[in-house]
């Protein structure tokens, strides 16, 4: 399905704040992404989801400190390999949007107020290919602008002269200005309307099939991810609790947070059925239960789960689905978690 | 461009109101200039010499308020401010012209410095924050915390009493004439860096922090993180990215006290007795000087217009949000 490991995140914690109050906000997460896969982050507000994007790229802001972990990217143009967290500050920023681009959640302010398009799509090149000449880089400016539809007289617009959707694809245009081999896309289209989400996201697959980068992609919307992503990982308290291709984890949720998450959005097809929430909170992530950290909102729970912390491990259909990983003492529960009326489509 | 012109007509519609402020409010006061001259030369002025004063000063009653008004334009416009009482018969303009150069060069140079010093210690202790850089704030904030006038005492009895290496007043040596010699501007120089210095001391704490505050919010903007994403050089994020965002506010708390500077620091020029605008105004209102406050008030007020007005600008210039197109 896929090809070789691109960006391998291995034991990664994060923690905020400095002393004894720290929250640990990730901990210990494992997830690998191979080339040319896109790769669905989902999970709740407040699970990490943005930290682990941050951390990855070592963007994370004060006060949060990665504790422990790596974060390997291997290139797959040449030979390149090296470990995100220890590399120095100069061999990161030669690294930065070369190999690894971001669209950040916040389109409307991702954007330098007091600069024109044109130059914030150009600095980008210029730090990183100083060989080129202006026009070089603008010709380039005015042909990412047109990658994704916004007409080249826009280079000497200023931020707020654009729309919310043009903005969002001006950070799109942006991030492919280098040709990366990875871009990790932090919610970009949660604040636009279904519309101009739907165009966005068709464009951004378009770009992909012609320029064949990997994507992470991060979102709440587990039905866009459904189909959008190859792959989805789904977090819940700072962990991975289920990790599985796109289809698997639509047909046979193996972890009963997965398989609410699955409920809590209206199927378009079928028929019409009740939603089903998640019962309670996530937890305080200042007091976490000792045992499963879903075990008090799970539905299934035993009381092994509220003793013991369940390891993210393949399941017991290992021969079947050998990718998949669930953090879950009940994985090899296969027919209670299909959720029926998707089953049908 | 339809902006600015907007702006000018703004701004020459104040100017207006302030003139014409400017114009009634010394005759709505009780008495008149003349009065008070008489007053001041005890009666040994003849009846002859005091008619041709009303007439001197365009008080002659026969004059209707509208005519006055039309006249102190008409004089206005020719650079006719009246004459002081207190250096009578010197023309307001004269002592105006006098002045205003020490008190432009002082108070401005050492404003400059203030803000350029201030702004760019900002930047960097903002960019830093949380490290042992913050500790440059309390220092700055304790001497603004220091009243002026205390500062400028200290600074004379330290560097011109204890070790005489500045002189403790004046604008330049006296045994000197003002001309364009480089003895005298070398002169000038020396006696305007100790008043310049404590100025400098007592107001950069306030664009520092100003400053701090502004880059510590603007680096927790998206597009310094997507700037740093991008790989480029640290000192063009800090500066193309974060500085110039912050700055902003800084820029128009620099125009506004720009304006400020005619007035003079009223403080330093009296520690210093310093021949600016400040000192002058302190002795008119001492003598009752009414035309020469009058002519003071109306430079004051133009210069803090054309102040705001630069604010406009510079601020129509560095962020392109306020301009309005179309």
């Amino acid at each position: 399905m896929t090809g070789e490991p691109v960006l391998e995140i291995r034991n990664l914690s994060v923690e905020y704040g400095y002393d004894a109050d720290a929250v640990r906000v990730l901990r210990d997460v494992n997830l690998t992404l191979h080339a040319g896969e896109v790769l669905g982050l989902a999970g709740e507000s407040g699970c990490g989801k943005s930290t682990l994007a941050y951390a990855a790229t070592r963007l994370l802001p004060p006060p949060g400190i990665i504790t422990g972990g790596e974060v390997v990217f291997t290139s797959t143009r040449d030979d390149r390999r090296y470990d995100l967290l220890t590399a120095t500050d100069d061999e990161l920023r030669a690294t930065r949007w070369e190999d690894t681009a971001i669209v950040f959640q916040g389109a409307m302010n991702s954007l330098n107020p007091v600069y024109r398009i044109g130059r914030q799509l150009t600095d980008a090149i210029s730090a990183h290919r100083p060989e080129q000449s202006a026009r070089q880089r603008r010709d380039r400016a005015a042909e990412l602008l047109d990658m994704v539809g916004i007409p080249a007289d826009r280079l000497r617009s200023y931020p707020h002269q654009l729309s919310g959707g043009m903005r969002q694809r001006v950070m799109i245009a942006m991030a492919l200005a280098l040709e990366p081999q990875l871009v990790i896309m932090d919610e970009p289209t949660t604040a636009l309307d279904v519309v101009m989400q739907r165009q966005i996201l068709q464009q951004l697959a378009d770009l992909r099939t012609r320029l064949g980068f990997s994507v992470v992609f991060i979102t709440h919307d587990v039905s866009l991810l459904i189909e959008l992503a190859d792959r989805i990982a789904v977090m819940y308290a700072g962990e991975i609790v289920e990790d599985a291709t796109a289809s698997q984890m639509y047909r046979t949720p193996r972890h009963p947070y997965t398989d609410g998450l699955l409920h809590s959005f209206p199927p378009l097809h079928g028929p019409r059925q009740e939603l089903g929430g998640i019962p309670g909170a996530p937890p305080d992530l200042m007091s976490l239960p000792r045992g499963c950290t879903f075990a008090p909102r799970c539905r299934v729970a035993l009381d092994r789960c509220r003793d013991e912390r369940p390891a993210l491990t393949a399941t017991a259909f290992a021969d079947r689905e050998p990718h998949r990983r669930v953090a879950c003492f009940q994985h090899e529960r296969e027919a209670a978690a299909i959720p029926p009326s998707l089953t049908v489509m | 461009m339809r902006y600015l012109l907007r702006r000018a007509a703004f701004y020459l519609l104040t100017a207006w109101a302030a003139i014409t402020l400017n114009f009634l409010i010394p005759r709505m006061l009780p008495g008149d200039p003349v009065r008070s001259l008489i007053a001041r030369f005890q009666g040994r002025i003849s009846v002859e010499a005091t008619e041709s004063l009303y007439i001197l000063f365009g008080l002659d009653e026969q004059k209707s308020l509208w005519q006055q008004y039309l006249d102190y334009w008409g004089n206005l416009l020719s650079g006719n401010l009246g004459l002081s009482f207190a250096y009578f018969p010197t023309p307001v303009v004269d002592i105006i012209e006098q002045s205003l150069p020490w008190t432009l060069a002082l108070v401005g140079l050492s404003t400059i410095l203030s803000f350029v010093l201030g702004t760019m210690l900002g930047v960097w202790v903002g960019w830093r924050r949380g490290t042992w850089a913050d500790g440059l704030l309390p220092v700055t904030n304790f001497l603004s915390a220091i009243p002026y006038f205390w500062i400028g005492l200290i600074a004379i009895a330290v560097f011109a009493v204890a070790w005489p290496i500045f002189p403790a007043s004046g604008g330049f040596d006296p045994g000197l004439i003002p001309s364009a010699t480089p003895e005298f501007i070398g002169s000038a120089i020396y006696h305007g860096l100790l008043p310049a210095f404590t100025i400098v001391i007592s107001s950069v704490a306030g664009w520092i922090l100003g400053m701090r505050n502004m880059m510590v919010t603007v680096s927790s903007e998206d597009y310094v993180t997507v700037a740093h994403a991008k790989g480029l050089p640290e000192r063009r994020v800090m500066i193309g990215y974060a500085a110039r965002n912050a700055v902003l506010p800084n820029v128009s708390g620099f125009a506004l006290s720009l304006g400020f500077i005619v007035g003079g620091t009223l403080v330093t020029e009296m520690v210093f007795t310093y021949p600016g605008i400040g000192y002058m105004l302190f002795q008119a209102v001492g003598a009752k000087d009414y035309p020469l406050m009058q002519g003071f008030f109306l430079i004051i007020t133009l210069s803090v217009l054309v102040a705001n007005m630069l604010a406009d600008i510079a601020y129509a210039v560095l962020d392109p949000r306020t301009r309005q197109e179309g």
